[in-house]
């Protein structure tokens, strides 16, 4: 998929993103400053002391950093393949500019994941930042934890876009963010294990991309070990971005060279 | 010299639903070439199937010698398209839209910075350079998307409907700037629903309705063919018109009654008027001009071309 092409269309999306990448960089510094600080400190101290020992043997800020940091990968991923999707396919119609030109859709469909990877990546590297400030893990392992996050971005970018290119009118695109991609930030283990949940939802959170990228990430910073084989994750979640990326081609094709 | 675009039995479908149904036609090199016929004629339909970004369902088509299908990215290496919509970014400056547009092509920045200069000030824009834009008016906009079609300097540019929703002065300046192209020898398709702008600009031109090609020539040849050499236009108060049919049509060789006129075509206008006035009919108005496209169009179809 990674035609020199698509290196343009990349090239194209940073150009769109430098008029406003002051204020996204600002928003994916202090996201994680507020985040760690109100429920990593503050709902941490209160967690730490009525739980001797922390989650784990650790304590909850600790807990809470690297799962923190996959979840917004989660939602930078998720953010990039819905509403400029839509406007690509469907408002300013430059998906139609670009295809008009050598730019084909493998190229246009790969340019648009490497570019949601790169933002993905971008958000992940402050976050990371942050977590060492924090001094919830030492530089080596908050950049190492960047792996299993900027998977679970692109798993989200590719499975949004290819739900995204499917929809006529936007209006599923919140319901989307409210009833998928919100409670897959609660639930799937950022903020607590999933052994807390009803039995029944167990399942559910085990098939989410985050749980598995926390998981993953956790192990790296922590040292916890996962209840799924590390490879096992990485192919699940690479998988996720795989499938999502070859469903975005079908109604791509089908929508913009009818 | 082959044929730049040479189209056989061309066809489209979606489904149970036919765009465009078994078209032949030809396009040589320094031609400006139109496709005139209403909205739904199928005009778009052919001319994505031309810029290779919509397969064809059935027929031969070659397109610079070059297959649309299975040689659809070399293809558009070398075409300018002008969409119906404009589809610039419009949160980006003029000059980041070329830029951005020109690398599409794989061009080196130098070349594109050289080049930008060049189109903005080729469609009088050169002041606009750095405006977003959002800014500019519409006319303005078509202007840029024409710059940026030509971006990659193609040898063929595709201008679909350029015109549509301009003002009449945004739409002079528009074909001043694409008569200077025909100049220089560039070739062009056009396709449009107003005649006028198929006279100005085509060389020679089909007419299409319901997805099929319904005369081709020159826009001289195809008036000479289909219309008399003038018309008067009698307009009646309503209706009067439908009262007064029958006498209007002896009075010329050939008659179109519309909703609100009366168009009588005619070798000899003066003499027409006179006859209208002899009989004591009265119009509200009444107007002799030479025949156009227009009635080339109603002759063929029954219809008017913009309703």
């Amino acid at each position: 998929m990674a035609t020199p092409l698509s290196l343009r269309v990349v090239e194209a999306e940073a150009r769109v993103y430098r008029r406003t990448w002051r204020g996204s960089v600002i928003s994916s510094f202090l996201n994680p400053v507020l985040y760690l600080l109100a429920m990593g400190m503050g709902l941490g101290a209160l967690v730490d002391t009525n739980l001797p020992g922390g989650i784990d043997g650790i304590s909850y800020l600790t807990f809470l950093a690297p799962g923190l940091l996959v979840a917004t990968a989660m939602q930078t991923g998720a953010g990039e393949g819905a509403w400029k999707v839509m406007a690509g396919i469907k408002w300013a119609k430059t998906y139609h500019a670009k295809l008009a030109t050598p730019i084909g859709i493998p190229s246009l469909v790969g340019g648009h994941m490497l570019w949601s990877g790169a933002r993905v990546l971008m958000v992940s590297v402050v976050f990371a930042a942050v977590m060492t400030a924090f001094r919830v893990a030492p530089v080596l392992e908050s950049l190492l934890a960047i792996g299993p996050a900027v998977l679970v971005g692109l798993a989200m970018a590719a499975a949004t876009t290819a739900f995204t290119a499917r929809l006529e009118e936007p209006t599923g695109l919140p319901l989307y963010f409210r009833f998928v991609v919100i409670p897959m930030f609660l639930f799937s283990g950022v903020f607590f294990p999933i052994s807390q949940l009803p039995g029944w939802l167990q399942p559910v959170a085990l098939f989410t991309p985050v749980y598995h990228g926390v998981e993953l990430s956790r192990a790296i910073v922590v040292g916890t070990t996962p209840a799924v084989t590390w490879w096992v994750s990485v192919l699940y979640l690479a998988s996720w971005a795989a499938v999502g990326t070859l469903l975005t081609v079908v109604p791509f094709r089908k929508r913009l060279t009818p | 010299m082959p044929p730049l675009i040479q189209a056989t039995g061309l066809t489209k479908r979606f489904g149970a639903f036919t765009a465009v149904d078994a078209i032949d036609f030809t396009v040589n090199a320094g031609e400006s070439f139109g496709f005139l016929g209403p909205n739904g004629a199928g005009k778009t339909s052919t001319m994505r199937m031309i810029g290779a970004v919509s397969p064809i369902t059935e027929g031969l088509l070659t397109v610079l010698g070059l297959d649309p299908g299975r040689q659809g990215p070399q293809l558009r290496s070398r075409l300018g398209v002008v969409p119906q919509e404009d589809n610039l970014d419009e949160e980006l400056t003029v000059y980041d839209n070329l830029m951005m547009y020109g690398r599409y092509f794989d061009l080196p920045r130098s070349l594109i910075r050289e080049r930008i200069d060049e189109l903005l000030d080729f469609v009088q824009l050169s002041e606009k350079r750095k405006s977003k834009v959002d800014a500019l008016s519409g006319g303005m906009k078509r202007r840029l998307t024409i710059a940026r079609g030509l971006i990659n300097e193609p040898d063929l540019l595709i201008l679909d409907e350029p015109t549509t929703g301009l003002d009449p002065q945004a739409r002079h300046v528009l074909w001043d700037r694409l008569y200077r192209l025909k100049q220089q020898g560039v070739t062009l398709i056009i396709t449009t629903h107003y005649m006028d702008e198929a006279e100005q600009l085509c060389d020679r031109l089909v007419v299409m309705d319901k997805a099929k090609i319904v005369a081709e020539g020159s826009p001289r040849e195809l008036i000479e063919r289909y219309a008399p050499r003038e018309v008067v236009e009698v307009r009646f108060p309503p209706g009067v018109l439908d009262t007064v049919a029958d006498r209007l049509a002896g009075f010329a060789s050939r008659a179109e009654i519309l909703a609100d006129r009366a168009l009588l075509y005619t070798n000899d206008a003066d003499a027409t008027i006179r006859s209208v006035a002899d009989a004591g009919l009265e119009p509200e108005t009444l107007l002799a001009r030479r025949a156009t496209l227009e009635d080339v169009f109603l002759r063929l179809t029954g219809r008017t071309l913009v309703d």
